[in-house]
């Protein structure tokens, strides 16, 4: 029944790949195109006559030719007639020991063995220190100048991971004014995307404590992002994203534009946050990888509280945007 | 010690190679590890001894650790007769265990070489005995199956004389290409875990290249990079021919008018090669140490672990052995030269390939004549579909790809080779010399290579070694199955099954299909090849990518039960 299926399947497949062939079309031309069953894998391939042509000498003269019709044509000859199906194991495979080797050097000696070719094919565990930036920031418009970390690290294997982040900005001579960690567990969920959770401390500018959701991986167009969800232990919803592209200008010199924004669900006071947008920061990094691991980079950023919060920021005096020059550093290691 | 007497080197190639390799330098004295010699000796035997050490090797300005067998760098030149026995003795003198696989060598299983599939290791300090009987003659290699240690050092030629002279060559040369770097492999593979392409210092830039906008926005939207060449590259490595770098002006010498058989052996670790002696054809006589039908060509391209014959009749003077990066970004050169000491010129490297939708597993009708333009047809499939897998493939986060339409590439002659005007070898071209016995096909399978590039996760049917440890891939004893491989990467993939050969089912006669040890499954495209599996026992199956398998792109293969009155 199975093979039944498989034969009309294959018929499907090659009755109109052989209507394409244009070699099959010449010699039967004007008559209704008979069936190949040679390509079709009817017959037997010893009844077939012997491939025509040279496929690669075609390929040069005519890569149409090769890539296309070439191909299809390889494509059918290759199904063997009459084979079962990859599941159809004969019984004898499933016969003798488990592991041949044990039986002549005895699994005690095998079985560390193999749990090392395990750990050596597949199971590797490692870890790495990012600092993506390490910053001083000098005011375009005679504000305070002030510094920015931004860096994570992770260890694990493939899928699993434990991550740490941390990031913060202050005044140079003054005050820390933003200092937050987070602890993540992440996992994989897709070739691209690790979904994370845990939990984020932040010390300034007041000690307080959030859950974290949030997904980190590479978009489409190679754009780098990384959005979460912070629920704070007073029960104040807050999400932050950032994108960020790499452009390389030669093979070191790279151009990397990138893009952070807030939001909050709810006013919070304390913070002097509005609800909706809470802040944008546009930023332009120019680096140049001395070694891929290190890179001192040139860039501006534009850093801007928005709606109710730009507002707030204005009746208390400040002003609520800036242009900043930044000078730092990428490292990873 | 007895070895040592039997050890001879080799007339011509090792005594041009030694003349440049020797003496040692001074600075070299007073280190704790002795450096490794460039170049190999010569074992041969009924009773051989190995010895497997810690030491230095230092190739131009790059220096570093290295594994060496019997101190040098390719370990010696394991030379053996068809028919005879073999013991080979090997001693580790590591603080890790180690291993030799004889690859392609017909063996019992049990002495395969492959710790946790044919045996526990060699452990430090242990003499392990390796003893077979020859059965078949040809071009080989022997290499570390432990961790990473091939990639430092532990890897060397064999040559199987065969029991009927060949009177096609008057005198033969191995030709074993190799690399060198001064990073510790567990580092290079770190790097490639972490660090995004780390070692691709010839992608696409915003100045550089004729890849139009519309093409270039295409492979980012799959997140794919059209310079995914070669995972590690000239960037950390020297090419080595025979443990000699590009400025050890290796030479060997012919008389002109002499037939000179090349032995080529890809003996590296993550490196195809474009090899070619510009201004002299060659004639491809043995694909993995098996007989083909003669294919004189200009150029061929050869996969890691793979080995080619070819046999040159190079007019008098100094010609350049060119073994060009498929990346491009190096070379491993020799000299073929009638006069001593004279050097070839080699040529310049050529321009770097980029990867077009054919490597997409798209159908393609433009993508060699470079513009790509016409292809954008292609942009409607799905990059991903994975309902376009069979249910035995595990669509999770180390597959990033599933190729539209995988075609059957066997006939493509690799990276960067498609496009040039002389001729090339393609695996359609292979023919096997001797008939195989007729049989009929019992059972048809397909096994997809699977991958993701920014994880750097391989892995057959989306399931690493470490997912598969307790479900191999099982045959029956003598079961003739059909083995398609779909490649679902951009990467070329260089599959290598211990034990046997099979038959690539590459358009030649059903009797006459080319055996090999090792097959290059072109990025997104299929490779097709008939395996009898009458060697009983436990077989590895991996991509002989050193990094690949390294990162689970490797299973295991059974072949059961043992016939009537088997050794085990």
């Amino acid at each position: 029944m199975r093979r039944a299926a498989l034969l009309a399947g294959a018929m499907l497949m090659a009755a109109p790949l052989a209507a394409q062939d244009h070699a099959e079309h010449g010699k039967n031309a004007g008559t209704q195109p008979q069936m190949d069953h040679c390509a079709m894998g009817h017959l037997p391939p010893e009844q077939c006559p012997p491939k025509e042509g040279d496929p690669p000498a075609e390929t040069m003269d005519d890569p149409m030719a090769g890539m296309d019709h070439g191909a299809h044509r390889g494509m059918a000859e290759k199904s063997a007639p009459g084979a079962a199906a990859e599941d159809a194991l004969p019984r004898r495979a499933l016969e003798g020991p488990q592991h041949a080797a044990d039986a002549i050097w005895g699994s005690a000696a095998m079985a560390p063995a193999r749990r090392q070719l395990a750990r050596e094919n597949g199971g590797m565990v490692t870890g790495k220190i990012f600092v993506e930036r390490l910053e001083a920031r000098l005011a375009a418009d005679g504000a305070e100048d002030g510094y920015v970390w931004d860096a994570q690290a992770w260890y694990g294997g493939d899928i699993n991971r434990f991550v740490l982040k941390t990031e913060g900005e202050g005044e140079i001579g003054g005050a820390l004014e933003d200092a937050e960690i987070q602890a993540l567990y992440s996992r994989a969920i897709g070739p691209f995307f690790d979904l994370q959770a845990g939990v984020r401390f932040d010390s300034e500018p007041e000690a307080r404590t959030h859950l974290v959701v949030g997904v980190a991986g590479l978009a489409p167009y190679m754009f780098h992002v990384d959005g979460a969800l912070f629920l704070s232990d007073r029960g104040k919803l807050t999400a932050r994203i950032e994108a960020e592209y790499d452009q390389k200008i030669t093979q070191r010199l790279i151009l990397q534009p990138r893009i952070e924004a807030e939001f909050a669900a709810q006013d919070i006071p304390a913070r002097e946050i509005g609800a909706g947008i809470t802040k944008i920061e546009p930023g332009l990094r120019l680096r140049y990888e001395i070694v891929p691991e290190f890179a001192p980079y040139i860039g501006l950023e534009y850093e801007a509280k928005t709606g109710e919060t730009a507002d707030i920021a204005r009746l208390a005096g400040e002003d609520p945007d800036g242009l900043k020059i930044a000078l730092g550093l990428r490292a990873w290691f | 010690m007895s070895t040592l007497s039997r050890r001879h080197l080799i007339k011509s190639t090792a005594a041009l190679a030694a003349a440049s390799a020797l003496p040692m330098p001074a600075w070299a004295k007073g280190q704790s590890l002795s450096h490794a010699r460039k170049g190999f000796g010569e074992v041969s035997g009924e009773d051989i001894e190995l010895a497997i050490g810690n030491h230095h090797f230092a190739i131009g300005n790059r220096s570093g650790h290295a594994v060496a067998v019997n101190g040098t760098i390719p370990g010696p030149l394991v030379r053996l007769r068809e028919g005879q026995r073999a013991r080979l003795h090997v001693t580790n003198t590591l603080a890790e265990d180690s291993s030799i696989h004889w690859h392609g060598l017909l063996v019992p299983f049990q002495f395969d070489g492959v710790p946790g599939v044919s045996f526990p290791g060699i452990r430090p300090g242990e003499r392990f005995t390796y003893d077979f009987p020859i059965r078949q003659s040809g071009t080989y290699w022997w290499h570390s199956h432990s961790g990473l240690q091939e990639q430092a050092g532990h890897y060397g030629p064999i040559i199987v004389e065969s029991a009927d002279p060949d009177p096609r060559y008057d005198r033969d040369y191995v030709v074993l290409l190799s690399e060198f770097t001064p990073l510790h492999p567990h580092d290079i593979m770190r790097k490639l875990k972490v660090g995004e392409h780390y070692f691709q210092r010839d992608m696409l830039t915003a100045s550089e290249g004729t890849m139009p906008g519309a093409m270039r926005r295409m492979w980012g939207k799959m997140r794919m990079n059209p310079r995914d060449i070669s995972d590690v590259t000239g960037s950390t490595y020297t090419f080595l021919v025979n443990g000699h770098g590009p400025q050890d002006d290796l030479q060997f010498a012919f008389v002109p008018g002499e037939r000179v058989r090349l032995r080529v052996i890809n003996g590296s670790a993550m490196t195809f090669f474009n090899l070619r002696i510009p201004g002299v054809p060659m004639t491809v006589i043995q694909a993995d140490g098996q007989d083909v039908d003669e294919v004189e060509v200009d150029e061929f391209q050869i996969g890691v672990a793979e080995t080619y014959d070819v046999i040159v009749s190079p007019p008098a003077g100094s010609h350049a052995i060119v073994a060009e990066a498929m990346d491009r970004s190096g070379m491993g050169i020799a000299s073929l030269t009638s006069h001593k000491g004279h050097i070839a010129t080699p040529p310049p490297l050529r321009q770097i390939p980029t990867l077009t939708m054919a490597d997409m597993g798209m159908m393609d009708h433009s993508a060699h004549s470079g513009s790509g333009m016409a292809s954008m047809e292609g942009m409607d499939h799905s990059m991903r579909d994975t309902s376009a897998l069979p249910a035995d493939v595990e669509a999770g986060p180390g597959v990033d790809m599933v190729a539209p339409m995988p075609m059957d590439r066997m006939d493509f002659p690799g990276l960067g080779l498609d496009t040039v005007s002389h001729r090339v070898l393609r695996y359609t071209d292979l023919r096997a010399r001797r008939m195989n016995p007729h049989r009929e096909i019992d059972r048809e399978m397909e096994i997809h290579l699977t991958g993701n590039m920014e994880r750097y996760m391989w892995s057959f049917d989306g399931r690493k070694f470490t997912a598969v440890t307790d479900d191999p891939i099982r045959f029956g004893y003598d079961e003739r199955v059909r083995v398609k491989l779909v490649n679902q990467t951009m990467m070329a993939h260089p599959i290598h099954l211990h034990g046997h050969f099979f038959e690539l089912v590459n358009g030649a006669d059903h009797m006459h299909q080319p055996l090999k040890h090792t097959v290059v499954v072109q990025p997104g495209g299929t490779a097709t090849f008939d395996l009898t599996a009458n060697e009983p026992g436990d077989w590895a199956f991996h991509c002989h990518l050193l990094y690949h398998m390294h990162a689970g792109m490797m299973q295991v293969v059974t072949v059961r039960p043992f016939p009537e009155g088997a050794e085990a």
